[in-house]
């Protein structure tokens, strides 16, 4: 099933000439109502008339993370906050959270484009979902949970946390479709064999996503639950779920939403354009938003397009699954976990600066995350109970700035190794799939 | 009357108490007396030594995080209810105890119990009142 075929399937020069038409609007849209984009924009000595073809999207200024924290919480809000009706922030927390904002127009193009990827998945109004990403500021609760009202699906709600709870729900209400991280859906795959209930749960698909895996993962998780697992992409800075999602027939590689969402792919050294089908950076414009246009947003995710057309009928240009990241960071159950964070949350305990190593490694099937501190002669005592206080004080914050409770080691100093120049401060235990 | 504790953090990993041990014994440093706290991730060892100077450089020297503490050493009858009298003692004065350790000495027929508390010159006035005896620095390092 295809869910939108006048834009899934749309003849490549009309699709090329409605991106262009809504290039040129979105980028005046941000020129005339954003401060911060009409600064760089002069500042580059571009202006909205001088977009004349999809390739002068090059001539645009590029926007960081950072310059969305910069403009934190409205600053990159491009219409008046009576016309904004949702607002959702990114999961990581590395000082201030990254915040988006939604008009009315741009939530029924939100639900739509993930409409086509639910679609795309095997998900019809036949179906019953659960829905197991948390709701709230992450976008991708409520970003799933419109998408699937919109094709007419019965959603539950269940949100994150609770396998047992959510194992009954899926064996009691029938649930057809689960949506959830595919690390949390290989967990649950051990947990419904484990209870004995394969035979009695009816699962079909899987959309899995807000985090890389692998095809052997796919594989894994699908066998264990019985269903058909496909990928989906999104981020919160330029929309949430939604961008770009796998077709079950084919399963190689996610459909681009092209209509909505212009991706180019660029060295992330030199900012050079790829060439085509090269692996780069994934820098996103999107061209129909109102409450927060996107322009040339860098993801940090690294991956590379597939222009040959895809033999499910959709004309739309694909991007393989994230290989990896440009940046340090990485996502321990759906949330978004920078170095840095971890720095800062240790920073000024007892007065020190103690030096630390984050360990990945693999907790069954999930990422998990063990910090190791080093315990200085500051910070240490003879009495017991004092380093037990040391250690419910660094995993109150650590958990309070990353926003899920990890694993905290104390160890002997000179554990981690100091190097010249840039500590390595990661250690990456988790099998390559 | 105070006696020099030296507390070491450990990690839980197999070898690094014996490490602690060697860098010690190989400069002629001989221990006194020892307590270990341990969880499942760490561990705390408390060493009393006849040179606490020569140690603590020893192993911080060898990278190991070493505090100093003052405890207090008190002799004992080896004899049934010994502790218990110097206990009530403890307990009569509202001192907290927060941890001890003990070892029986090789030539005499009594008991060596090492003390941690928080005010430690206020725990050797009421130990000694009570006559109780309170070893200083020179006779721990010299048993």
């Amino acid at each position: 099933m295809i869910w939108d075929k006048k834009h899934e399937c749309m003849a490549e020069g009309e699709m090329r000439r409605l991106q262009l038409e809504r290039l040129k609007e979105s980028v005046a849209h941000s020129y005339n109502n954003v401060p911060f984009y009409r600064a760089k924009m002069d500042a580059e000595g571009v202006k909205p008339s001088d977009i004349h073809s999809l390739k002068d999207v090059t001539k645009l200024p590029f926007t960081t993370k950072d310059d969305m924290r910069r403009n934190y919480p409205y600053g990159l809000f491009a219409v008046p906050m009576k016309d904004v009706v949702r607002i959702h922030s990114s999961s990581g927390t590395t000082g201030k959270p990254t915040v988006v904002g939604y008009t009315r127009r741009d939530l029924e193009m939100w639900a739509e484009c993930c409409a086509r990827f639910i679609t795309a998945a095997g998900v019809t109004s036949e179906d019953i979902a659960q829905v197991t990403f948390g709701y709230g500021l992450f976008t991708g609760g409520f970003g799933l949970h419109y998408g699937l009202e919109r094709v007419g699906v019965s959603v539950i709600p269940s949100s994150s946390g609770n396998t047992a709870r959510q194992l009954m729900l899926m064996e009691d209400f029938k649930s057809t479709t689960l949506i959830c991280t595919p690390s949390y859906a290989v967990y649950l795959g051990e947990a419904v064999n484990e209870s004995g209930i394969k035979d009695k749960i009816s699962l079909k698909w899987g959309l899995f996503g807000s985090e890389p895996w692998t095809n052997k993962m796919r594989l894994e998780v699908e066998q264990k639950l019985g269903l058909s697992a496909t990928d989906n992409y999104g981020l919160s800075e330029v929309i949430g779920p939604g961008v770009a999602g796998e077709c079950l027939e084919f399963k190689n590689g996610m459909h681009i939403c092209e209509d909505h969402f212009i991706i180019e792919v660029i060295d992330p050294e030199t900012l050079e354009p790829k060439e085509p089908g090269e692996k780069g950076e994934l820098v996103i414009t999107a061209l129909s938003k109102e409450a927060v246009p996107v322009m040339r947003y860098r993801t940090r995710d690294i991956s590379r397009l597939i222009p040959e057309p895809c033999s499910c009928g959709r004309t739309t240009i694909r991007m393989e699954k994230v290989h990896g990241r440009t940046d340090d960071m990485f996502i321990i159950r759906g949330v978004n976990i920078f170095p840095s964070q971890v720095e800062s949350a240790l920073l000024g305990i007892d007065g020190t600066e103690p030096h630390y190593m984050l360990v990945l490694y693999k907790e069954g099937a999930m990422d998990a995350l063990e910090v190791w501190v080093e315990v200085s002669e500051k910070m240490f005592s003879d009495k017991m109970k004092n380093l037990r206080a040391l250690e419910d004080t660094i995993r109150a914050r650590l958990k309070s700035a990353l926003g899920i409770a990890v694993k905290l080691k104390l160890v002997e100093p000179r554990t981690i190794a100091r190097s010249e120049g840039k500590a390595k401060r990661i250690i990456d235990n988790r099998e390559k799939g | 009357m105070k006696v020099k504790q030296l507390s070491i953090f450990l990690q839980n990993q197999s070898g690094r108490l014996a490490e602690v041990m060697g860098s010690i014994g190989s400069e002629e440093i001989n221990i006194r007396a020892l307590s270990l706290a341990d969880t499942s991730g760490f561990g705390i060892l408390r060493l009393i030594v006849n040179d606490k100077d020569k140690a603590r450089a020893v192993l911080q020297e060898k990278g190991f995080t070493v505090s100093e503490t003052d405890v207090i050493a008190v002799e004992i009858a080896d004899v049934p209810g010994g502790l218990a009298h110097v206990l009530e003692v403890f307990a009569k004065e509202e001192i907290n105890i927060e941890y001890m350790y003990a070892f029986v000495e090789k030539s005499s027929q009594n008991a060596v119990v090492i003390f941690r508390v928080e005010d430690v010159d206020a725990s050797v006035n009421a130990l000694q009142k009570k006559n109780v005896h309170v070893l200083s620095s020179q006779e721990v390092y010299a048993l």
